[in-house]
């Protein structure tokens, strides 16, 4: 063995980024396949993890295949940088690959995500890799992966548009408001992960590359940049995002999506960004410029 | 838990007398940085996508194809080689470092590696997949001569943002129109990773050629 950086991972008891290099090499391969058939859920042979499933194992193996010393890692949950989620994982990558992080969208190469679509548009080159609990979007129409793989093969979602018909019959409106299935290249229906519908529209013609893995279920799929992401709807009732009658209290966003914050024990609420280092930097821009208008009291 | 690569040699090494070139210097960090040329060029295809590391290539491989091989290919994935590719260093080269499995059989290969693309077989040859696993696919490495000096073709699909204009040189007479064959296949098919000296340019199976 010649000696240098591939020994002092070695020395650490691992290699670096964790994996294997055989097991890279098989994710590797399914993601140069998950590429080439945008929507589709290639099956791939994880590895165990030396965290529990939930906490983004899908995510932590596609991160791991793809991650080199030259890059800057962010890693967020619901928008937040630092969440507990998100702090763990980034310090997983800290610790077995020694890797620059971050908490801008506008520096970071690869962006790790749970539950959101950072507000900040993304750039070519730029990996966005989402961490997915259940990866089949037919799951709940149809439990048996036999089938729903026959489903995809035939691109037989008569039945996922009924459902969703269903509640335009019940409720007058759909009711789904996250992990809102999309129809990818035209051709293949597919589980965004619990994101909001709100960053669905984010997903079409992104010049980023998106990349999802689910760990349970041993899934890897794709959208490639510029690539068409229409999300289920009818000609009556055309897919919709979510909006706010506010804004940001802290920034002043009206275009950012929102979370609803209780600010003290009588209740009282106000709206912030779900994306935090968003807000921040608007925050901070905002404070630097001569016409301070857009900082609320409260940052 | 300890998970220790079961990185191949680095040193050159004697088979049969002969003496083999060597496989990256660093196994990890060059097939990192190889495999993220080739994510970008499958993410973004009909892009010249340049490694930046450059490799002793076995005859009659060019650097892209040899490190392209280092960094996909295993005792998991059956490859198909030309007959070019047999008849130099390169078939022994692979067979030690990658530790691979070389058949004769085009349908079955999960790569093929093609030196000599003007005696590439028929693309309907090769493994195009299941209906209900589409993955199952052979992907081809083929390396040629240019990606600038040869016919003018025009590139649409997902990874290109309007159109590509891309002239790939010394492919075969018949290849686009054997190319759109594959693209009634889809979401079944061959994907392509041309090469060309130290270059990858990615052509993945949705992608629509005007020739
Ligand atoms: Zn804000």
């Amino acid at each position: 063995m010649s000696a240098g950086t591939t020994m002092n991972h070695s020395d650490n008891g691992y290699n670096f980024a964790y994996l294997d290099e055989q097991t890279k090499r098989m994710i590797r391969r399914s993601l140069l396949k998950a590429l080439s058939i945008p929507g589709y859920q290639v099956p791939f042979g994880g590895r165990e993890m030396p965290l529990a499933y939930g906490w983004g194992t899908g995510g932590i193996q596609v991160t791991a295949a793809v991650i080199g010393p030259d890059d800057w890692l962010k890693v967020i949950d619901q928008g937040a940088d630092d969440t507990t989620n998100a702090v763990s994982i980034r310090r997983f990558f800290q610790t077995v690959a020694d890797v620059a992080v971050t908490e801008s969208t506008e520096v970071a190469t690869i962006i790790q995500t749970r539950h959101r679509i950072p507000e900040t548009p993304l750039k070519e080159g730029q990996v966005l890799v989402y961490q997915v609990p259940q990866p089949e979007p037919l799951q709940k129409i149809e439990p048996r992966e036999t089938e729903t793989r026959k489903m995809h093969a035939y691109a037989e979602y008569g039945a996922m548009q009924v459902t969703l018909y269903e509640d335009v019959a019940h409720f007058g409106r759909i009711a789904k408001t996250y992990d809102y299935p999309a129809i990818v290249n035209g051709r293949h229906l597919m589980s965004p992960s619990p994101i909001p519908k709100f960053d669905n529209p984010k997903m079409e013609n992104n010049p980023a590359i998106q990349l999802f893995g689910a760990g349970r279920e041993k899934r890897i799929y794709a959208v490639p940049p510029y690539t068409s992401v229409r999300s289920l709807d009818f000609d009556d009732h055309p897919f919709e995002v979510q909006t706010w009658k506010g804004s940001c209290a802290l920034c002043g966003s009206t275009t950012s999506y929102l979370d609803e914050m209780i600010t003290d024990d009588r209740g009282s609420r106000m709206f912030v960004c779900s994306d935090t280092d968003f807000c921040n930097t608007r925050q901070a821009e905002a404070a630097s410029a001569p016409d301070d208008k857009a900082a609320g009291e409260d940052a | 838990m300890t998970v220790i690569s079961s990185a191949p040699s680095m040193r050159p090494v004697s088979s049969g007398g002969t003496s083999l070139k060597p496989g990256f210097a660093d196994p990890v960090f060059d097939a990192q940085g190889v495999f993220r040329a080739s994510l970008v060029a499958t993410a973004y295809p009909g892009r010249i996508v340049p490694l930046d590391r450059t490799f002793a290539a076995p005859r009659p491989f060019s650097p892209a194809t040899a490190a392209l091989c280092l960094t996909l290919l295993d005792f998991e994935t059956p490859a198909w080689l030309d007959r070019q590719a047999q008849s130099g260093e390169a078939a022994s080269w692979l067979r030690f470092h990658c530790g691979l499995p070389l058949i004769d059989e085009t349908a079955t290969a999960r790569f093929a590696i093609v030196t000599d693309p003007l005696n590439l077989p028929r693309l309907h040859e090769f493994a195009s997949g299941e209906i209900e696993y589409p993955d199952r696919s052979t992907t081809l490495v083929i390396q040629v001569q240019s990606f600038t000096d040869g016919p003018d073709t025009t590139w649409t699909g997902p990874g290109i943002k309007e159109s590509a204009g891309v002239a790939i040189d010394g492919l075969p007479s018949w290849f686009w129109s054997d190319w759109d064959l594959n693209s009634e296949l889809y979401p079944r098919g061959v994907d392509v990773i041309f090469t060309c000296g130290n270059a990858l340019m990615g052509l993945p199976r949705t992608i629509k050629v005007e020739a």
